[in-house]
């Protein structure tokens, strides 16, 4: 069992929690990921480890609500359990050298950029940071990035905070005057995809982080299977960190789906429970 | 043995097999002879001294009889189901001459079935573990091999932690092995019985990453056993392989076994199967799957194989079930080719094969017919074609050897390259049965034992050097 010791709301569908789990917070490196299962009838589901104390042995979670398992965590409250935790899970960050980063997050995403922004920072690095969101209520976590580099960008979809429009604009801007030596990007697949095609053009290797669905995360089932340069790699154990130009987005979209039909029953069902409680 | 009918049976997921009554019980067993030099005893991986519980079972001293069992075979319930009796110990029987011999397998489960009715564990009146001598082993992966070792060393007085990597301990026999064939139950009362032993159980604790081989000797543990199975699922490597609804074997298993996707809705992890749905293999695991696609409500499910059924490395009673079951078989083939629409499977191509000449597995090799080809239409496709040891733990032991295959390379005791650390079952032969990885974590317990008495010998002759 894993106590939930605090929970804060980042955005309305956002929140941070701060959870027991003593073996992983010893041993995580930045990238890395944890199995959450919330009770046991729940789903195992990967969410990136975002902070961790080793002395209180806790480690950070953020994540959105957006099916059943997600909105179901979101109702926790702080001392609530958690029924099981495994990790941490996949490979550390291939960030290993200093240099002229540019990183870029959006939405969610944007929790799982910042404990890598903080070690490259750590390393070093000469940071940029490209942030954004449908709309500045649902930007997360911009003190934090501010606080590792005073270029920080932010755009909105709807314009209302920052540069209206996408990261790629921003990006392209920054890639025509000047030299980088690494990107990394995490956040929605459409916007990683886009921003590799971006970086392509510049010839800037680009590493990004994908958020597969994952059953035990051990390389036991092969549910996260995604094509890289020509070669089935599993998210689980090979990544979740990829060479962002060799990953075949349309396969990876495409396989994303498998189970929106039964995620979209089970959030239906999930609501309606919920509805039928509060009468 | 009585079954449920197969028009009942594919609309459940309960047990197939519904075991003995004592009247067959008895009449079965005042079959045996009680050779005095039993050649069963020596078919079995574990050595259970078979004519001395079936003896008992003749008594009517069920629990005792468990008792005896328990001696050599920690998990009764467990093989009573699961083991190829009519390779082991029924093939040596010397009825077997004569055509029919003693249901062996029938009888363990049904003396493992009386004991968990009566809650009369033996190991509760009569405990023969030795006194806790607090030397740590650590045992990694609570499969049969895991769950063995560790029961026989707790039995020897050892202070032994198992880790899983899973939530559930049982190792394949949770996640692989469907209800069907071994109820959940069963598995959980099994290890309870390892618990009371004093084994201690830590689950969801990945060895290489939640914590490494060298924490653990940090935490005082002075030997290793491995048995981490065969957890790498082995794809064709064809076209088309990561197209929605193809599984492996072990996605599709683990999500209805350990998850309980075939309770979807009440359970939160899904599993989808359409109504066609096509399974490549011919081993259990290709058994199972193809059972439980049927259970799902799949219209049609067709195995696969590229040999014929002869060549088919499932049991004969998992084959027989299979056909009862209405699974169609499509032998001497084999897919070369897998064709989709909008990302997701919809047709396998596939050549027929010939038979040749055999090959290093002693099975004739399957060559394909030029202009066979031919298509089958499908919603699902799993793949049940092997699996390999997960690199994921092994990899964070640089010193530690590996075959070419990856397997660990381990002697007949379990002893690896490195002291200290043993290895069993599936992790160091590649994929076989749940006995043959018991009779293997019973030889590293023995060996885990010796070395611990001589490390400690040695220890106290440094000491008395100084």
């Amino acid at each position: 069992m894993h106590r939930i010791i605090s929970k804060e709301k980042l955005n309305p569908v956002i929140h941070k929690m701060i959870i027991e789990a003593p073996r992983a917070a010893q041993r995580v490196r930045p990238g890395q990921f944890v199995i959450i299962m919330i009770d046991e009838k729940g789903e195992r589901i990967p969410l990136t480890i975002c902070g961790h104390d080793k002395d209180k042995g806790t480690i950070t979670i953020i994540f959105q609500e957006a099916g059943k398992t997600t909105k179901k965590l979101a109702r926790l409250k702080e001392g609530d359990t958690l029924l099981n935790t495994a990790g941490p899970l996949g490979r550390p960050t291939m960030v290993t050298k200093t240099g002229k980063i540019v990183l870029i997050g959006g939405g969610v995403g944007i929790a799982e950029l910042l404990p890598i922004a903080q070690f490259a920072k750590e390393l070093g690095g000469d940071l940029t940071i490209i942030i954004g969101a449908r709309s500045g209520d649902l930007l997360i976590l911009e003190d934090e990035l501010r606080r590792l580099t005073e270029r920080v960008y932010v755009t909105t979809d709807d314009g209302s905070y920052g540069e209206k429009g996408v990261v790629t604009q921003p990006l392209k801007r920054l890639l025509e005057k000047e030299k980088f030596s690494l990107a990394y990007c995490v956040g929605p697949d459409i916007m990683m995809k886009h921003v590799c095609l971006t970086t392509k053009e510049a010839n800037l290797k680009t590493i990004v982080s994908l958020d597969a669905n994952m059953v035990d995360a051990t390389g036991m089932c092969g549910t996260c299977r995604v094509m890289v340069g020509g070669e089935t790699k599993f998210s689980c154990v090979d990544g979740p960190e990829f060479d962002g130009h060799q990953v075949d987005f349309t396969e990876f979209m495409a396989r994303q789906k498998r189970f929106e039909r039964e995620e979209r029953i089970a959030l239906e069902n999930f609501e309606k429970e919920c509805r039928c409680k509060k009468r | 043995m009585r079954k449920q009918p197969p028009e009942e049976r594919i609309k459940n997921f309960n047990e197939v097999a519904l075991g003995l009554s004592e009247r067959e019980t008895l009449d079965e067993a005042k079959g045996c002879l009680g050779c005095k030099k039993a050649n069963c005893v020596k078919g079995c991986p574990v050595e259970i001294d078979i004519p001395a519980f079936i003896g008992l079972v003749k008594e009517k001293r069920y629990v005792e009889a468990a008792e005896k069992i328990k001696e050599k075979n920690n998990l009764p319930a467990i093989c009573g189901r699961v083991c190829p009796q009519e390779d082991q110990c029924e093939k040596a029987c010397v009825l077997f001459k004569k055509g029919r011999p003693i249901k062996i397998g029938y009888l363990e489960r049904f003396v493992a079935a009386r004991e968990m009715e009566k809650g009369e564990r033996a190991e509760t009146k009569k405990r023969k573990t030795a006194e806790n001598n607090g030397k740590k082993v650590a045992v990694i992966g609570s499969g049969p091999a895991g769950l063995t070792c560790s029961a026989d060393l707790a039995k020897m007085g050892y202070d032994v932690t198992v880790f899983e990597s899973l939530h559930k301990p049982g190792g394949v026999l949770v996640y692989g092995i469907p209800e069907f064939r071994l109820p959940k139950e069963i598995v959980r009362y099994e290890v309870e019985y390892v618990r009371s032993l004093g084994v201690k159980t830590e689950t969801n604790v990945i060895i290489g990453r939640t914590a490494t081989l060298d924490d653990l000797r940090r935490e005082g543990f002075r030997a290793f056993f491995v048995g981490s199975g065969a957890g790498l699922p082995y794809f064709m490597g064809i076209e088309g392989e990561n197209l929605n609804g193809v599984y492996s074997a072990n996605e599709f298993l683990t999500r209805i076994n350990l998850m309980k996707a075939y309770l979807f809705s009440r359970y939160d992890t899904p599993v989808t199967v359409g109504s066609r749905v096509g399974v490549i293999g011919g081993g259990n695991v290709a058994m199972d799957s193809a059972r439980c696609a049927k259970r799902l409500g799949a219209k049609e499910v067709i195995i696969i194989y590229r040999r014929t059924e002869k060549e088919m490395p499932a049991r004969c009673e998992e084959i027989e079930n299979a056909k009862e079951e209405g699974i169609r078989f499509e032998l001497l083939t084999n897919p070369t080719r897998l064709l989709g629409k909008d990302g997701w499977i919809k047709e396998a191509e596939c050549v027929r094969n010939s038979l040749g000449e055999p090959d290093a597995s002693g099975r004739r090799r399957p060559l394909p017919i030029e202009g066979s080809e031919f298509k089958i239409g499908l919603d699902t496709l799993v793949c049940a074609i092997g699996q390999g040891p997960n690199p994921l733990l092994l990899s964070t032991i640089p010193d530690l050897r590996l075959t070419k295959r990856g397997n660990i390379e381990a002697d007949e005791d379990g002893a690896t390259s490195i002291p200290g650390v043993f290895a069993g079952g599936d992790i160091v032969t590649g994929a076989a049965t749940v006995i043959s990885a018991m009779g293997a974590a019973k030889k590293s317990a023995r060996a885990i034992n010796r070395y611990l008495k001589d490390s400690s010998l040695r220890g106290a002759k440094r000491r008395s050097n100084l």
